[in-house]
């Protein structure tokens, strides 16, 4: 069972420079598992301490973004397109208000 | 050193002051490795906010893949900020996933002049670089406000 892996450019370092990748895993959780062993330290950029996705990152399954489809329980299927980008988003924020709301 | 032509500029500003107060974001793609913005691409903002913007999830991979058949990469990711100064916020430089692009900043708190800055931000790091606008009239210099100046103008001579 093989899923491809395209890879932004910021995670090249991961890969030896590798655009594309190829992994396994029955869910995406363990596609990640499957890459952090090939390539140590990829799955922290993706998954945070608490084992959620990462903000700062969109992964999508085909054609669709793993947040709406169940995350990193989304059932993968051979042959599979797995695409990793970064997130775009930020703003002004909100400013002069007391307690937060600042940072997304 | 951000280098642009002067009529992509002006369509990023024109997209900024259309979505104004909502902020405006986009941006603008070129070939692989050549610096070069070539290709305006204006994106939804998926948050509609005033001062939050986001790429959609579904345009945005589109977009990426389309980069990717003609061997593009976006040169320039701008946002607009529609209440406060063209300056990366904190939450910009937390996403900043693009090394190699430039973060453009607009500003379109003033309804006369628009602010219009240029960033590099790597590892968590803002440096500001000037902006060298190409195939600029005089005019377009005056409606602008950049943050690095004197700006490099260089206008294209008539043969």
């Amino acid at each position: 069972m093989s899923i491809e892996v395209r890879v932004p450019t910021i995670l090249r370092s991961y890969t030896g420079g590798q655009k594309v990748v190829s992994g396994s895993g029955d869910t995406l959780a363990e596609l990640l598992a499957n890459l952090d062993a090939q390539f140590p330290g990829l799955r922290g950029r993706l998954v945070t301490e608490d084992g959620t996705l990462h903000k700062f990152v969109n992964i999508y399954v085909n054609d669709e973004d793993v947040r709406f489809i169940g995350a990193l329980d989304v059932k993968l299927n051979d042959g599979d397109t797995v695409t990793v980008l970064p997130a775009v988003a930020g703003g002004a924020g909100q400013r002069g208000i007391p307690g937060g709301a600042g940072a997304v | 050193m951000l280098t642009i032509d002067a009529s992509i500029l002006d369509a990023i500003v024109a997209h900024a002051r259309r979505d104004h107060p909502d902020e405006a974001c986009g941006l603008v793609a070129g070939p692989v490795g050549s610096d070069t913005p070539t290709r305006h691409i204006p994106m939804a903002n998926a948050e509609r906010s005033m001062t939050f913007y986001r790429f959609d999830d579904r345009e945005y991979l589109r977009v990426a893949r389309e980069m990717d058949d003609r061997d593009e990469e976006p040169i320039v990711i701008y946002h607009s900020h529609t209440a406060t100064e063209a300056y990366p916020s904190r939450t910009d430089v937390g996403y900043a996933g693009w090394p190699q692009a430039h973060y453009l900043l607009v500003s379109t708190r003033e309804p006369d002049v628009t602010e219009v800055r240029s960033y590099r931000i790597v590892d968590g790091v803002v440096t500001e670089e000037p902006v060298r606008l190409l195939n600029a009239s005089p005019d377009a210099v005056q409606r602008y406000m950049f943050g690095h100046t004197p700006v490099s103008v260089e206008y294209e001579c008539p043969a």
